[in-house]
């Protein structure tokens, strides 16, 4: 067996299942903050397989979907102004205040979707007279991408509309909204892969809340649940490592090098969930000249990220759950989303269509 | 958005490595961010190494699970 089966292995999960029974006394909530978590979680229907008083939530893990409205604003303005967007492929279906990227495609404007920050620069090095700017979205695991980018000089027609966020801050905010009652948060893997174990010090610390980064196998996910229940037992709140194959310590220090000399930390705006302290990223003075927003004057006076009716700012962070919403599959759907969840393949709502959630799956 | 896949280094030329993501899917990808050799497996996300896998972590992991699960 490969080890990417061993991973899936159902004799290993039925253990992990049996000892996590045994394990969980009374209630417990876990929240996880990672899109692809949401996926591994549904697809192989672990909810189904945990015991009932385990539940699993999901925090605002996707960042197309925490994207605020004025940010695809400006990258539309920048559009039906003479410039080229290049983004990644989820980003231009996600609503702005009025309307998407793939409206302003319709309507004329150039938009291109890439699959890696390094073909933005191959397009604009092949069309030098053209304008670029690319729409750089993505937590700490695709920051390195945008750093790299910038620091290797990229052609002088191509600048950044940087809309990158860091998921610490957003997983304090979720401790702050006292009737979440998480009791443990399984951190995101690859966003870990940068960082490290580090930035999460804080939330046993502060918070007496325990903390596993698990990997995307479903054993990872399962076996997360049990050391977060085997530190409640214990009466413990510590940060631990169950995807030790990907994760050290102290993450990528070169990444985070190259990310410190680019960036510094500032507050940033997530959609429906407003301004969260030191949770946005923005150029240093030396690599201003990279800047999108500064280069051609971007301003948005107003916007709305959220239509009427529509729950994202309460499916982002695990208060209610999709079917719980009253748009979820009858005017938001994946083939007409209306909300940013329903958009990408990491959103909460999106996972669950796709998986055929009509009821919630406890 | 943060899914990042594991491939092996094939052939690497300056930062750019030629990684094979499995079932002969074959890609370039940027190295500047680990320290890769050919053989190695690398994390990919977007175009991106983002860290040389730890087999032996893998390996590890799997073993201390059974361990764990059958002793208690």
């Amino acid at each position: 067996m490969t080890e990417k089966l061993k991973f899936r292995d159902p004799k290993i999960a039925k253990k992990i299942i049996a000892r996590t029974k045994s394990l969980a006394s009374g209630y417990h909530k876990f929240c996880h903050v990672c899109g692809t978590h949401e996926w591994t979680i549904t697809h192989y229907g672990l909810r189904t397989l945990l015991p009932e008083n385990i539940d699993v939530i999901a925090g605002p893990g996707c960042p197309v979907c925490i994207l605020p409205a004025a940010e695809i604003d400006e990258a539309i303005w920048l559009a039906l102004n003479g410039v080229t967007i290049v983004t990644f492929g989820d980003v231009i279906r996600v609503p702005g205040s009025e309307s998407s990227l793939q409206e302003a495609k319709a309507s004329g404007g150039d938009i291109r979707i890439v699959y890696s920050e390094r073909d933005a620069v191959k397009i604009a090095r092949r069309e030098p007279s053209k304008d670029f700017v690319f729409l750089a979205i993505g937590f700490e695991t695709t920051v390195p991408t945008t750093a790299v980018e910038i620091l290797n000089k990229p052609p002088k027609n191509l600048t950044f509309l940087v809309s990158h966020r860091l998921i610490p801050p957003a997983m304090e905010l979720l401790l702050g909204i006292g009737d979440l009652n998480i009791d443990g948060f399984i951190a995101p893997g690859h966003v870990s892969t940068i960082i490290g174990m580090q930035p999460y010090e804080i939330f046993p610390k502060a918070y007496y809340m325990p903390t596993v980064i698990a990997g995307f196998e479903p054993l990872d996910v399962l076996f997360a649940i049990y050391m977060l229940l085997k530190q409640i037992k214990n009466g413990e709140a510590k940060v631990e490592n169950e995807y030790t194959r990907s994760v050290t310590r102290l993450g990528n220090i070169r990444a985070q090098k190259i990310v410190e000399k680019v960036f510094k930390v500032v507050d940033g705006h997530w959609r429906g969930l407003g301004r969260l302290p030191l949770s946005a990223l923005a150029f240093r003075e030396a690599f201003e000249k990279y800047d999108a927003r500064r280069k051609y004057n971007v301003k948005i006076k107003s916007s709305r990220d959220l239509l009427p009716g529509c729950q994202c700012h309460l499916i982002m962070i695990g208060k209610i759950v999709p079917t719980e919403c009253p748009l979820y599959m009858k005017i938001c759907t994946p083939q007409a989303p209306k909300g940013a969840c329903m958009v990408s393949n990491e959103g909460t709502c999106r996972i669950w269509a796709k998986h055929n959630f009509v009821v919630k799956i406890t | 958005m943060c899914l990042a896949i594991p491939a092996e280094v094939l052939e690497i030329k300056g930062n750019t490595a030629k990684v094979d993501c499995g079932k002969g899917v074959l890609i370039d990808v940027n190295i500047m961010l680990v320290d890769t050799q050919v053989g190695e497996y690398v994390l990919v996300h977007a175009g991106y190494a983002l860290h040389v896998i730890d087999r032996k972590a893998a390996e590890e992991t799997l073993q201390m699970w059974e361990e764990i699960l059958n002793n208690e």
